[in-house]
């Protein structure tokens, strides 16, 4: 008999925890937009923090409470402020948009002491070096967020445009915008 | 009856004033004296760049290999003539940007020594692979223009099975003669050489297409391809761009290559005629191709015609053989003048490509103000592609180039009919190649952002491991120092 009752009551316990349960996660359910995950799966997510916030997640969540322009991201350009505007369902007009320029670091051999500093900052791992070494840029890599920047302490490292090759050589937009033309 | 059915089978297109007359009667010039210096560029096709096997100081014969090919789509770069390589740096290319690209320098010896070449053999008895293999040694790409590297395209031909060869002697392009002149002259090779490709393509059929202003051109393949019967010579319109491949296919053979798809789709290739020359000669005689015949005109030559020059000579030089007029040059153009690169100076070398080479005047050169769109739809009707041309420039113009992608940008080939028509002289291909760099741009830019990405991911995994592994050892040594203290203690 002592047996049944205690079956009993631990069953019934073990259902109003349960409902208590379910009712919490529905009710009580913590909010997360997932706009904003989206958002952040488009970004570069090397939270280098060019655009202001701390990282990749804090500027997806101000895009998407509408705090932050589209066009926020440098190394995205204006290629990731479209999809953005795509993404959040707004018209952005682009024809002023001044593609923002990338600068990416190369070091100085001749001022490199080889400390390694640089490349334990490294965000994409792209310095390469070893201790009392010259260190060097792998310009395919790097994302331009300054991070080595900051920390050289002999400032051999500096923001440079990239080099201009065959393979990146572009034509550039037709100046001509005829009086009186049809858009 | 059939021909104006066959008319019908020709979308848009324009009839260009040719500038032909003034060389197409001239027998190609091989008098051009061997230059000094030789500047032979290690990229002259599509695909990756070669890779130099010589050295600075070395002596290399005439024909010998300078950079191997690296890759599957890729070509080797040969000595155009004997002499000491003197450096290996960069050097202008024949580009609208003249950006270095890395170059062999050749200080030429004047005794163009050969070196002794593989026995000629009978191309007939050697396996189709084989043809292919010699094809891709002698370093033969496409000399149309487009410089696809010949062997991956005789592979592509024997692998997708196609039914007929086309071969293209349109050269629809004004001015150019280079290709009508070969084909005058070097008829008989030509056609050889169109029977060892279709040999190395294990296909039948051969259909060339030339246009009806080269009577003489027509007359000698004719005449070489007499007794064989699976050579055909059609006689095609002349209407620029005739020379483009879909055109011609579109023209030949009645089917559509579809969008976004390849030429083996409809069971054709094409090819250049001067290809099949190059392949005759790369074949017959183990002549890898180190020149070529480029038709020197334009409004500030002298005497334009059509020279056989090695490849790296510079252009200019070129140019003073023919005796150009330099100050009276308005612009260079490498190519026609409807799809050639006009070029910033002339002291970058002839390339693989150079089909031609354009000193034109200022007059020559249209340089009208840009005056507003009139709405008259000329490009619209002159399109070989079927697109709307002045709609996809005012969607690029107002940066929506995901919406002239929507209405076809991707299938424009830069043939510049529109341009060449519009009477407001809306620079319209100029667009059109802008969005094409732009979108290539984004797709590198999405290419390096999933790059980063994945970057991020290692180096955040790798820190993970590396804190895991320190406080593994932490605790290790930890546990270590307790246990000798406690044996300390017991002690």
């Amino acid at each position: 008999m002592y047996v049944l009752s205690a079956i009993a009551s631990l069953a019934t316990l073990g259902l109003i925890l349960g409902w208590i349960l379910a009712v919490a996660a529905k009710y009580l359910k913590v909010e997360t937009n997932p706009i904003v995950q989206e958002l952040e799966a488009l970004m570069p997510g090397s939270q280098c923090g060019q655009c202001g916030y701390p990282g990749c997640k804090p500027a997806a969540e101000a895009l998407a409470r509408g705090e932050a322009l589209v066009t926020l991201c440098p190394p995205g350009g204006s290629a990731l402020a479209e999809q953005f505007a795509v993404l959040l369902g707004i018209s952005v007009d682009l024809s002023g948009f001044e593609e923002p320029e990338i600068l990416i670091a190369k070091v100085s051999e001749a001022t490199c002491t080889g400390c390694t500093r640089c490349f334990k900052v490294c965000p994409t791992d792209a310095i390469v070096g070893a201790p009392k070494q010259i260190h060097t840029v792998v310009a395919d890599a790097c994302i331009g967020c300054r991070k080595c920047v900051d920390v050289c302490p002999t400032e051999c490292l500096q923001m440079h445009r990239p080099e201009l090759t065959l393979r990146n050589w572009r034509w550039h937009k037709p100046s001509g915008q005829p009086a009186g033309a049809a858009a | 009856m059939i021909a104006l059915l066959q008319s019908l089978r020709i979308r848009g297109g324009i009839h260009v004033n040719e500038h032909k007359q003034a060389t197409a009667g001239l027998p190609i010039d091989d008098s051009f004296p061997l230059p000094k210096r030789l500047y032979i560029p290690l990229q002259q096709h599509v695909g990756k760049p070669a890779e130099p096997v010589v050295r600075v100081g070395d002596t290399v014969f005439k024909g010998q290999l300078l950079a191997h090919s690296q890759g599957l789509i890729s070509a080797p770069v040969h000595a155009p003539s004997s002499g000491t390589v003197a450096d290996i740096a960069e050097y202008p290319a024949p580009h609208p940007s003249a950006l270095p690209i890395r170059t062999v320098f050749l200080d030429t010896d004047g005794t163009d020594t050969v070196q002794s070449g593989e026995s000629a053999t009978d191309p007939f008895t050697l396996e189709p692979e084989e043809i292919s293999l010699r094809v891709a040694s002698a370093g033969v790409v496409g000399l149309g223009g487009a410089t696809f590297p010949s062997a991956v395209k005789l592979n592509l031909g024997r692998q997708n099975k196609i039914h007929t060869l086309l071969i293209n002697g349109g050269e629809c392009e004004p001015y150019l003669t280079c290709d009508d002149r070969l084909m005058q002259e070097n008829a008989a090779e030509i056609v050889d050489g169109i029977r060892i490709m279709l040999h190395g393509m294990e296909t039948g059929r051969a259909m060339v297409g030339i246009e009806d202003n080269k009577p003489e051109a027509l007359k000698a393949m004719r005449t070489a391809a007499n007794f064989h019967p699976n050579i055909e010579i059609c006689k095609i319109p002349t209407r620029y761009p005739m020379g483009w491949d879909r055109q011609l296919i579109r023209y030949l053979t009645g089917r559509e290559v579809p969008a976004g798809g390849r030429a083996t789709d409809v069971g054709v290739l094409m090819h250049n005629v001067a290809t099949a020359y190059a392949i005759h000669q790369a074949i017959r005689y183990g002549r890898p191709l180190i020149d070529r015949v480029v038709t020197v005109a334009g409004g500030a030559v002298a005497n334009p015609k059509n020279v056989r020059v090695p490849i790296g000579t510079l252009i200019s030089e070129v140019l003073v053989f023919c005796g150009a007029d330099k100050t009276r040059t308005g612009r260079w153009v490498m190519g026609g003048p409807m799809m050639g690169e006009a070029l910033p100076f002339a002291d970058v070398p002839v390339v693989k490509a150079t089909s031609g080479v354009l000193a034109l005047t200022g007059s020559e050169v249209k340089q009208g103000e840009e005056q507003p769109c009139i709405r008259c739809a000329r490009c619209i009707s002159v399109c070989p592609a079927g697109l709307l041309p002045v709609d996809m420039a005012n969607r690029i113009r107002n940066n929506r180039l995901e919406a002239a992608v929507d209405i076809g940008l991707k299938d424009c080939i830069s043939c510049g009919s529109c341009s060449y028509v519009c009477p407001s002289n809306i620079p319209l291909v100029h667009y059109f190649k802008f969005a094409a760099g732009e979108l290539a741009a984004r797709q590198q830019a999405k290419h390096k952002s999933e790059q980063t990405s994945k970057l991020i991911d290692e180096r955040n995994k790798r820190m993970e491991r590396i804190e895991k592994q320190k406080a593994e050892e932490l605790a290790q040594a930890r546990a270590a120092k307790e246990q000798s203290e406690k044996a300390d203690t017991t002690i």
